[in-house]
């Protein structure tokens, strides 16, 4: 039987670059389809209103895991056979823009209605309204949340694992399969995830009480 | 595109299904109901106990909160039968799960707790009220109330989430969709299918928080507001 090594350990942590990268690829698709649907979710128009939200209720009431099968197996079953760095990548920006959205949403709402009359008073049109009045503030309300929301976002890339993507959990499963001591390996695996997330959960906390004091 | 749908195999797995939805039910409320109490227990531990027991808990809280789900399926699964503790994987689920939910609970009621104000304690002091019933109706039930909106999403998301405890073969409704679409080869069709079902688990599910809502919180079914 082969030990769990210093070996193993070091290629864990090289798996755990993945989980980096696949993190700020959700993020980064999260906040680029998310910051659309934030907005549509305000914006005066019905249609849009609706679009976003059928979107969102759709997105949350449906397990991630379920997304990744449809975007992997399922789209490779109809001729749209993608990578599994691909499949993920479509899926957690999928997953990232429901929720981003629907916190950015109740962000942009916190903004003090008066605001948005002042700057219309000023005679501001409805894009410098967004662009220098009300978002700058809405990012200040939305740092707290959003760093919060990052933490889901990293621990929800081991679903990746799943369809095949040797990321930290799957590099988990492959050691493991060659030693035989799950407690030991997914205690460590379990270990670099709070390494990752730990350090964010506690800057979105201090964000949070830094908020709230100038208030 | 040159692909046809088929939901022909529907008419055949129909109860295959319905039986990975109904475990998903059981695993679910099991889950909810038992790290709910894990959750409230810890929660009062954390506002009104000693250093000690509120480190321990914070500990907890934090580890299960920083990690994966999976990661935590797979310590309790894998991880215990390798240590001589060999549970199955339905047990092993609703333990994963209820230790998950536990964590993620002693954070919200913790909130509630402490937003209720200390002449409350006082006042229940005054009237003669034993521990006991102090907690039960002056802290718990308002704390709960309070907090009902954000336990409500994290119970909906604890049913989601329970997709994964399909990684250790707990036949659920995912455990079911991977099975009949390696029989069938309809994938596409399949997941959709278990897409829309736990879309309507989802909503069944905030409408019986709902109903318990309205059932437990006198105030709210009397004047119909939320606090």
């Amino acid at each position: 039987m082969i030990q769990l090594s210093a070996t193993h350990i070091l290629y864990l942590v090289e798996a755990a670059r993945w989980t980096v990268l696949l993190s700020l690829i959700a993020f980064a698709g999260g906040a680029l389809v998310g910051l659309p649907l934030a907005l549509m979710r305000v914006s005066r128009s019905k249609l849009l209103r609706g679009l976003a939200s059928v979107y969102i209720q759709i997105v949350q009431g449906t397990p991630l895991l379920i997304v990744l099968f449809l975007s992997y197996f399922g789209l490779g079953i109809l001729g749209y056979k993608l990578d599994p760095l691909v499949a993920a990548g479509i899926s957690f920006t999928i997953y990232a823009a429901a929720f981003l959205g629907e916190i950015w949403r109740g962000c942009i709402e916190a903004v003090p209605k008066t605001q948005w009359e002042a700057s219309d008073c000023l005679g501001l049109n409805p894009v410098q309204q967004y662009a220098y009045v009300i978002l700058p503030q809405a990012v200040r309300i939305a740092t707290p949340p959003t760093v919060g929301f990052m933490v889901q976002i990293v621990k929800n890339t081991s679903l990746a694992s799943v369809i095949g993507f040797v990321e930290l959990a799957r590099a988990g499963q492959i050691v493991n399969n060659s030693t035989f001591e799950p407690f030991a390996i997914f205690a460590v695996v379990g270990a670099i995830y709070f390494a990752i997330c730990y350090p964010l959960s506690v800057v979105g906390r201090y964000l949070e009480r830094k908020a709230n004091a100038g208030r | 595109m040159s692909y046809k749908f088929d939901f022909e195999f529907l008419a055949e797995r129909w109860p295959d299904f319905v039986a990975g939805a109904w475990l998903t039910i059981q695993l679910t409320v099991a889950s909810i109901a038992l790290g709910f109490l894990v959750g409230t227990v810890c929660a009062l531990a954390r506002v009104y106990g000693g250093p000690v027991l509120r480190r321990i808990v914070g500990v907890y809280v934090e580890a299960i909160r920083n990690t994966p789900l999976l990661i935590q399926i797979f310590i309790v699964y894998f991880g215990l039968s390798s240590l001589g503790l060999k549970l199955s994987a339905e047990v092993s689920a609703i333990v994963a799960l209820t230790v998950n939910m536990g964590a993620y609970t002693t954070e919200i009621m913790r909130a509630g707790i402490q937003s209720i104000q200390r002449t409350q304690l006082e006042a229940a002091d005054c009237l003669g009220l034993t521990r006991l019933q102090t907690i039960l109706h002056v802290v718990l039930l308002p704390a709960m109330e309070r907090v009902y909106p954000a336990l409500s999403s994290q119970f909906v998301l604890l049913m989601l989430a329970s997709s994964i405890t399909s990684q250790i073969s707990a036949e659920e409704l995912t455990a079911t969709a991977n099975l009949v679409q390696s029989d069938t080869y309809r994938s596409f069709e399949v997941y959709v299918i278990v897409a829309v079902v736990y879309l309507a688990l989802s909503a069944l599910y905030r409408f019986a928080l709902w109903a318990i809502g309205l059932v437990l919180f006198e105030r709210r079914r009397k004047l119909g507001t939320p606090l």
